[in-house]
């Protein structure tokens, strides 16, 4: 039966009773859930008691920080809502850190906790915890159900809020009291947001005027965040910069918006971006942004970020507009909507001189490493991947330095390729990630690129990846430090490399004690060899690279620089 | 700058929280909150006064408005409004005095609630100025303890035509 034809057989006999765990399993599926993340506990045992027969697939994460970067993967590999359970205090605290990075990124999530009995909640019961007090900052919404009668109506304004809007966490509590009690339900209940407006078109003048800006403008530059592919807007940006002929860069959570094959692409711009994506914004004369924040990653000194730009802002969070830089056009509202409007009324303009000037950049500053080197660059390992994966797998990441690499070296072409927390920059995150992904896209090629600090904060989900028989990649670019630290210790703190790193095991040992596959890579002429055996593997495998102890990653913007005040500059050109 | 912002919010546990909480994040500084309940048992409002730049306090209102359970909110900046606090305060008032003390207070149109052997308590409401003119002249005789509002708003009927 299809979960519609279960809605449908369900409104038709009204009046049924049901316990709060039912109420909360028949909507779930009302909501088109068919999988979910969850790790049971005390109070959820009423919840997991209905799941064991219902037809939602449940992920036992090893802990429940996975399970809700996992949940945030699956949607955002997937576009869907990902879903998390956690059991009252330990499990909900545990997820405080899988809500901020989603929280910081805009991903949909809806997280269900357990809570005490409502008549012990406040008196220390065991297990118990302010979870809504607790995870209120690093939500959308949240709320405590209290009455089974708003259960229901609850989950559905928690997917609703989650989903539509700038996307986000939402966390719904569940006294174990209220999952028990029995309730007639006669029919879906109306949802009641009164406070929450969701904004779709953009104000058709203000669009008018962004698309006559375009069209005056000789210089300008798309800047494209992750609200495009929250929007599914890929296409319109697409028609967009072809129309008008618009040169693209992205965020690091754009990346994949735009194919970074096409001559429009920039690659990223900020702090690692590519020199000629910080040259172009720095000298353009209209800056586009669309679905981005101007986040300090990016923008670099405030000050003197763009300083010749007119700035158009689309984004569908008022709160976004003139947060950190003054907007001259704001646009409000779905990118997607707004870009077809924009479209309609752009002119093509060839552009030529600006082009040029890109094309000159784009040569003299293109990213290169020493490929001459006898060590393993971490470059190359990522350039090699992307060769042998033409380009097509989805990459999740942790954080630091291998994250930046994989940014730079991977050429992303679909949206949702991309999968890396870049607001809260979440270590650990790669792993429980690449599952998440995995099991959103079953067929999808899934490789991890990863740190081997980063790993280590979360490796004990390979157990979870090796349960479900997935068939992820993890390639672990092991320089034996907290790589981006040392970076920064060799730069700014006069190469004292304090606590930048610590004793790790044999990962290669590890993933086989764990039953997946462990490959090490110690010879730059074993890499091509090693990356074949790992796609062809049908379980998890790890491969362990040990890479250049010291490399760093360029450009790069010191905190507080302007981004045309790029280091690493001289590096490159010497290796032209 | 002095903003008065008027938030209609649902009238919901954690409301406050959030409302508080958002402030505190985002280093936004409160001088004032006053929340009470509307006509409508649902709703509350809730009238907050926050110092600042037109930059911060633009983004105040915008992300009190992001809160899901916040309904509407008004800056009343260069807005007609007709703001409001009340204080209670209780002033050392031997008999001797009492009659100037007496006199003070029906200037500032405010109201004895209370008489003890030695002391009044008096009942002021008005534009957060006149409380402070009231404290500052009762100051001589001794204040020996002060509860305040902070301030409540609305917008008045009649506009201004700009």
């Amino acid at each position: 039966m299809t979960s519609k034809s279960r809605i449908s057989a369900r409104s038709a006999d009204k009046s049924t009773i049901k316990t709060g765990a039912q109420i909360i399993v028949d909507t779930l599926i009302e909501q088109g859930v068919d999988t979910m993340f969850g790790y049971t506990g005390g109070v959820m045992l009423p919840l997991f008691d209905r799941l064991y027969d219902a037809p939602i697939r449940v992920i036992i994460p090893r802990h429940e920080q996975g399970g809700c970067h996992m949940a945030d993967a699956y949607a955002r590999a997937s576009g869907k809502v990902g879903v998390m359970a956690a059991t009252s205090g330990p499990g909900a605290c545990n997820l405080v850190t899988g809500l901020a990075t989603a929280m910081m990124d805009s991903i949909p999530i809806v997280a269900l906790t357990g809570q005490v009995r409502t008549e012990l909640i406040g008196n220390d019961a065991f297990q118990e915890a302010d979870t809504t007090g607790i995870t209120r900052p690093v939500t959308k919404y949240n709320c405590i159900v209290k009455d089974v009668k708003d259960l229901a109506r609850t989950i559905r304004e928690a997917f609703y809020i989650a989903s539509t809007g700038r996307p986000g966490p939402v966390l719904v509590d569940i006294p174990v009291d209220v999952a028990v009690t029995k309730y007639s339900v006669d029919g879906p209940v109306e949802m009641e947001l009164p406070g929450y407006k969701v904004r779709s078109k953009g104000h058709a003048r203000q669009i008018t005027t962004a698309a006559k800006a375009i069209n005056q403008s000789k210089q300008p530059v798309l800047y494209v965040g992750g609200g495009v592919i929250a929007a599914n807007a890929s296409e319109e940006l697409r028609a967009l910069a072809e129309k008008a002929h618009i040169p693209v860069t992205a965020t690091l959570l754009g990346l994949g918006c735009y194919d970074q094959r096409k001559p429009e692409s920039l690659d990223m711009l900020g702090m690692h971006g590519s020199a000629y994506a910080n040259y172009a914004v720095q000298e353009c004369d209209l800056l586009i942004a669309v679905g981005a924040r101007f986040d300090d990653r990016v923008t670099g000194k405030l000050a003197t970020f763009a300083p010749n730009a007119k700035i158009i802002h689309i984004d569908i969070d008022p709160a976004s507009i003139s947060k950190n830089v003054h907007v001259d056009i704001p646009v409000v509202g779905d990118a997607k909507a707004i870009l077809v409007e924009l479209a309609k009324q752009v002119e093509y303009c060839p552009r030529k001189g600006w082009f040029k000037k890109i094309a000159d950049w784009k040569k003299k500053y293109a990213l290169r490493y020493d490929q001459e080197a006898s060590t393993i660059k971490p470059q190359y390992v990522i350039e090699e991947i992307c060769h042998q994966t033409k380009s097509e797998a989805i990459i999740t990441t942790g954080v630091g330095q291998n994250q930046m690499w994989a940014a730079q070296f991977y050429k992303f072409i679909r949206p949702r390729q991309l999968i890396s927390s870049g607001g809260l920059g979440t270590m650990g995150y790669g792993l429980p990630a690449a599952i998440g992904a995995q099991i959103a896209k079953p067929d999808a090629l899934v490789i991890d690129i990863d740190g081997e600090h980063s790993f280590n904060m979360t490796m004990t989900e390979l157990s979870t990846a090796v349960e479900h028989n997935l068939p992820i990649k993890v390639c672990i670019l092991n320089n034996g430090y907290m790589g981006m630290v040392r970076q920064w210790q060799e730069l700014f703190y006069g190469k004292r490399y304090s606590k930048s790193y610590l004793s790790n095991p044999d990962y290669a040992t590890v993933a086989r004690a764990l039953g997946a596959i462990g490959i090490t890579v110690d010879k730059k002429q074993d890499i091509p060899k090693a990356i074949k055996q790992m796609l062809t593997e049908k379980k998890p495998c790890v491969v362990d690279f040990r890479i250049d102890r010291e490399e760093n990653v360029w450009p790069m913007v010191p905190a507080g620089k302007s981004l045309d005040e790029m280091s690493g500059l001289d590096i490159f050109e010497s290796m032209a | 700058m002095r903003h008065i912002i008027s938030a209609l919010v649902e009238n919901k546990p954690g409301v406050l929280a959030h409302v508080a909480g958002m402030f505190a994040a985002r280093a936004f500084n409160i001088d004032s909150l006053v929340v009470g309940r509307t006509e409508d048992p649902k709703l509350s409002r809730m009238t907050i006064v926050v110092i600042g730049d037109d930059r911060v306090v633009e983004q105040v209102r915008k992300q009190l408005a992001r809160i899901v359970p916040v309904v509407k909110v008004q800056d009343f900046v260069g807005q007609p409004v007709v703001a409001r606090d009340l204080m209670l305060v209780t002033i050392s008032a031997p008999p001797e005095k009492r009659s100037e003390i007496f006199s003070m207070i029906e200037m500032f149109r405010g109201k004895v609630v209370d008489i003890g052997q030695k002391s009044l308590m008096v009942e002021v409401s008005g534009p957060e100025s006149k409380i402070e003119a009231f404290v500052n002249v009762c100051k001589p005789y001794g204040i020996k303890s002060v509860a305040r509002t902070g301030t409540i708003a609305m917008s008045r009927q009649a506009k201004i035509e700009p």
